[in-house]
């Protein structure tokens, strides 16, 4: 690690044991699937065999016929709510589509859509019950790329979806959700004014987040109305947002539990499964547990878009970016909102451009609808201008470290799409990238290539709230609202440590229902450690000073006379005079009682994070098949609360984008059913697959954040396709244009190369 | 998942009553890592599965350098390769029984379960048709014999009729100057399915000049693990170098018979076909000439 602060510090910057490591090495941590109430029924989802059809009609009597079977919906069954669609007009999900993706009434959109829900007394009697129901379909062509959804007179998915085209509506129906525009410059002057230009067309596969824990959601419905769930979410307000709209409640009826969560990458923010327990739940008067298989999570959940993308760089000899433009095609799937808005953002994200132009594409296909993804939208774009870059290079013979040190963005510089940057640590990354001795190491073998790119993500804040209480002993209890994906509770928790001036493990965080902490908005953008750090940052605030206040009290002093440092209260005036924060709590009760703290936030300022990567590969002339040798990650963090969980940050994104780059897609046969819906023939990268990938934390503090933290998670995954693509060409002379870059396709690339040499 | 009944005998005869009984809705259950996934998936059902890993026939392991080995179906991976002498004698069973699944697989899977799930890529056919493994059948009536390459009929089928069941099998004991290997191609380097796999072994003259003779078998290129007769006849009496193995490497690509589907195209399988038995025959051929 090279760590450029440190100072003044005690907590922050170490590496503390996580306070669920225990429960979670031993399996004792409690997810969705692990609950158990009494009379539970549990539930099975009846999902579309087809990619595209029209309900024609929905028999449940026969199933309803079998016995141990105690309830089965349908779309009928969700609650009428046009009206609060309408009051709502845009959100930042569309309610109407929201249900119609949790159950289809007219048409089924994908393969994999869920139609009808059963719950029984057993899961076995759920599922033999679904091969009961009959479902009458209309099978209908389906369109499983922006190509084919794009041609005039392709079938649509939806006949009143029109396209918002630069802000103006179209007349005709279309599968094309959107197309807007973000300009800087004149883009034609600054290709005319390139030595060199490079135009390339690439394609990018769906991939799924592949988190470990498939979705799952208990449901209760009281007696009383109120609807409790459980289940494994990214955030629980979030949820119950969805719930308490497609079940048209007020607010406060639906209570959600966020159990521990096995991943979520972005996957866990759309509601699934929770509404349809809770139905279940209702019409049975008992609680409904509903678990999906792997099969399920890869074809009713959310993947990230498959991208195509047209791109046209130019530079002129000095290594100076004169023109760039490109047009970003995503699937959003089964409806409109893709990440392609993020995608575009990000494309240029990482250089200072004078003339350039960005066209996004929200596109729908007969694929489930696409979800966040770590960095969502931002990967795919990455894959083009990184790899184009590359190419750029090669071709001005210049070093591509050195090319985006002459056009790295600093602070000042504008993003093609508007904003204006405060500090941030893109050339610091880059320098400290060229500077690693893996840069300069020997390739030592044949076909072995080296590849770097960089990469760019926003971060964000948002609302998030804190609750903090002095125990006796000293320990502090620390109530949030974060779902803790990455080990997000630890650093929350050293924050609060830090004010306090008392070790990480005193404080003891709990990650609360809806009901017991104030609103959390979901654990994404990279924003728990930034914003409920702040929330934690400032409740510890609220609690030292009522301590300062209390010891004040105890002395008989003005509150002034008293100082806090290191978790040591003293009196000015008599600096021998002092307690520490354990002997103090000790005292609360019978100086006047209690202390909590709390803190409520609306965090802005997030610092946007950049990362730089290099990659060694080789690959085998023979099979075509791809090794990653070696693997280094640099990234700016603004300050590493705990550098483990920000070095298994980095890791995790760049073994994840390992698997974009190598073998993961969805495989679709001519019906468009996906037929590779395991972890067998859906190939994540295995741990003998990866390298040791080692991690150089930069760190330029965020100045928003009391201790400078960025966001972390996700800038990692947006590298790697296109620096393993950049090895891959400099192993075998070949631009993959095309994800993943599996064995049969570079073999073919090899073998075409091959050919046109013979 | 539907219930079935579950019985587990400790002798031979019992067992083939078992399975008898109940014809084709009766399986043998021998470590479960294809049956019980089957079983779940609902890909297949059954009334009964007989479990066969209390059976001492089956379960026996025992090597003798004049008999050969004795390999009872149920015997599962790990004791294949942690058994010293069977390790030493056949190292190209051992190539595909440690790259059956991971750790915890290879402590369940057995070799005989693998050949009776008949999956055209199973890993360790290739090898037992390679070394001449022959199969020793049972029912309550009858035993019968046949070689390794003639139990697999079809994906998923075999010889084996309602009520018989698949005892040991028998691999002769190693020829001097012998060598085997096998190799698989997968995306990955674990948990994958052979996209393509190929077992080879070789005999060498004394001189280690000439093939005496060679047994050439591939994975997942045609309905059922495949020998390709023509590949070891390519080979025979000829001299020890690159063109005899690119002969055999011909003749293998020429039998393949392999199908598209998601894990690799006809053209793809086809190339990795002469790669892999290029690769085997030179590994084997080392193997051969290092004893
Ligand atoms: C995670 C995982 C990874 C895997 N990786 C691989 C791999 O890399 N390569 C590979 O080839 N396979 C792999 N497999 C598949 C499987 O492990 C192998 O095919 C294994 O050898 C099967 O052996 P088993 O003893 O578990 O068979 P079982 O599941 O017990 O039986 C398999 C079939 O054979 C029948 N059967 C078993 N024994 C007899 C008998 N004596 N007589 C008659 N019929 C019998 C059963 O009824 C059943 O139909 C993997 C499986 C899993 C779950």
């Amino acid at each position: 690690m090279t760590s450029v602060s440190g100072k003044g510090v005690q907590v922050v910057g170490t590496r503390p044991i996580r306070h669920d490591g225990m429960d979670k090495v031993t399996g004792r941590a409690l997810y969705g699937a692990d609950i158990q109430l009494p009379g539970l029924l549990y539930g099975k989802v009846l999902r579309s065999p087809h990619a595209h059809a029209r309900i024609k009609s929905i028999d449940t009597s026969r199933a309803e016929a079998l016995p141990g079977v105690r309830a089965i919906i349908t779309a009928q069954d969700m609650p009428d709510i046009t009206e609060r669609i309408g009051e709502l007009g845009e959100t930042m999900y569309n309610l109407s589509y929201l249900k119609e993706n949790v159950l289809a009434s007219r048409k089924v959109l994908y393969k994999g859509h869920a139609v009808a829900a059963v719950a029984a007394t057993s899961p076995h009697i759920a599922e033999e019950a679904l091969a009961l129901i009959r479902v009458e379909y209309e099978p209908l062509p389906p369109v499983m790329n922006v190509k084919e959804a794009m041609t005039k007179g392709a079938p649509l998915l939806h006949e009143d979806l029109v396209t918002d085209e630069l802000g103006k509506n179209g007349t005709q129906p279309s599968n094309v959700a959107k197309h807007f525009r973000f300009q800087k410059g004149d883009v034609e002057k600054g290709f005319q004014q390139a030595d060199v230009i490079v135009e390339r067309e690439l394609q990018t596969a769906t991939v799924h987040q592949g988190y470990l824990e498939p979705q799952n959601a208990t449901a209760l419905w009281g007696a009383d109305g109120n609807v409790t769930v459980w289940c494994s979410t990214q955030g629980a307000f979030m949820t119950r947002e969805q719930v308490y709209q497609l079940l048209d409640l007020s607010e406060a009826k639906v209570k959600v539990v966020p159990m521990e969560i096995g991943g979520g990458f972005g996957g866990k923010i759309s509601a699934y499964l929770e509404p349809v327990a809770a139905l279940l739940s209702r019409k049975t008067g008992r609680p409904v547990k509903v678990v999906m298989s792997r099969s399920e999570v890869f074809e009713g959940t959310g993947p990230t878009p498959a991208a195509h993308i047209k791109v046209k760089m130019g530079a002129n000899r000095a290594g100076r970016i004169t023109g760039a433009e490109i047009s970003l095609y995503y699937e959003a799937g089964a409806f409109p909102g893709s990440a392609v808005q993020a995608g575009a953002m990000c494309a240029f994200a990482c250089y200072n451009l004078e003339n350039a132009q960005v066209d996004g594409y929200d596109v729908v296909v007969n694929k489930p609808k696409s979800a966040a993804y770590r960095a969502p939208g931002a990967t795919q774009a990455a894959l083009a201008v990184e790899t184009v870059i590359d190419e750029l290079c090669e071709r001005i013979g210049m070093d591509p470290l050195e090319f985006r040190l002459v056009n790295g963005v600093k602070e000042g510089d504008r993003r093609v799409d508007g904003p204006a940057y405060r500090r941030i640590g893109y050339l610091e990354v880059v320098k400290a990238t060229r500077e690693h001795p893996h840069y300069s190491a020997p390739l030592g073998g044949p076909n072995r290539g080296r590849g770097v790119a960089t990469g760019f993500w926003f971060n964000a804040g948002g609302p998030s709230s804190c609750y903090l209480s002095v125990n006796a002993d000293g320990t502090v209890g620390m109530v949030e609202g974060s779902t803790d994906i990455g080990g997000s509770r630890v650093a929350v928790a050293m924050q609060a440590a830090e004010v306090l001036g008392i070790p990480a493990e005193a404080v003891k965080p709990v990650v609360a229902d809806t009901d017991s902490v104030g609103y959390t908005s979901v654990t994404g953008g990279s924003s728990v450690a930034f914003k409920t750090g702040l929330a934690a940052y400032e409740a510890a605030q609220d609690v030292k000073r009522q301590m300062v206040e209390r010891a004040a009290r105890i002395w008989e002093k003005p509150v002034e006379e008293v100082e806090s440092a290191n978790g040591v209260f003293h009196l000015k005036s008599d600096p021998e005079l002092k307690m520490t924060f354990k002997d103090l709590a000790a005292r609360l009760l019978t100086t006047g009682g209690p202390i909590t703290g709390r803190a409520s936030v609306n965090a802005r300022g997030a610092g946007p994070g950049f990362a730089a990567h290099i990659v060694d590969v080789e690959v085998d002339p023979e099979t075509g098949k791809t090794q990653v040798l070696r693997y280094t990650t640099v990234q700016d963090v603004g300050r590493a609360i705990h550098p483990s969980y920000v070095e298994g940050q980095m890791q995790g994104g760049a073994a994840q984008g390992v698997g974009w780059a190598l073998n993961e897609e969805y495989v679709y046969n001519k019906q468009g059913d996906m037929t590779n819906s395991t972890f067998l023939d859906y190939r994540m990268p295995t741990s003998l697959d990866l390298p040791m990938i080692d991690t150089v934390i930069v760190e330029v503090p965020n100045p928003t954040h009391p201790y400078g933290v960025r966001g972390v998670g996700e800038v990692p995954i947006v590298p790697p396709p296109a620096a393993i693509a950049n090895a891959i060409y400099g192993a075998i002379g070949i631009r993959m244009t095309t994800l993943p870059m599996s064995p049969g396709k570079v073999l073919e690339a090899l073998q075409a190369k091959g050919k046109r040499q013979r | 998942m539907r219930s079935f009944e579950y019985v587990a005998p400790r002798v031979l005869s019992e067992a083939l009553a078992a399975v008898a009984e109940r014809g084709e809705r009766a399986r043998v259950l021998a470590g479960g890592t294809d049956i019980l996934v089957q079983l779940r998936a609902g890909r297949r059902q059954v009334d009964r599965l007989v479990d066969v890993k209390a059976i001492p026939e089956v379960n026996e392991l025992s090597y003798d350098p004049h008999r050969g080995l004795r390999l009872g179906a149920a015997v599962p991976c790990y004791r294949v390769y942690e058994q010293g002498s069977v390790a030493q004698a056949y190292p190209g069973l051992i190539d595909a029984v440690s790259l059956v699944g991971g750790t915890q697989i290879q402590g369940r899977a057995s070799v005989g379960g693998n050949l009776c799930n008949a999956a055209p890529s199973g890993d360790t056919i290739p090898a037992l048709i390679a070394l001449g493994a022959v199969c020793i059948v049972a029912s309550p009536a009858t035993t019968r014999e046949m070689p390794a390459e003639d139990f697999c009929t079809a994906p998923g089928r075999t010889v084996l009729q309602p009520g018989e069941m698949l005892v040991n099998l028998r691999i002769p004991p190693p020829a001097r100057r012998s060598g085997a290997a096998y190799l698989r191609f997968i995306p990955r380097n674990e948990m994958d399915i052979a996209v393509v796999g190929v077992g080879a072994s070789v005999v060498l003259d004394d001189a280690r000049q000439r093939f005496v003779s060679a047994r050439i078998a591939l994975g997942a290129v045609a309905p059922t693990p495949l020998l390709v007769k023509a590949a070891g006849e390519a080979l025979a009496g000829q001299d020890v170098s690159e063109r005899s193995i690119e002969a055999a490497a011909a003749a293998a690509m020429a039998a393949a018979r392999p199908i598209t589907d998601m894990r690799g195209t006809v053209e793809q399988r086809r190339h990795l076909v002469g790669a892999l038995t290029r690769r085997a025959l030179r590994r084997a051929i080392q193997r051969a000439s290092e004893e």
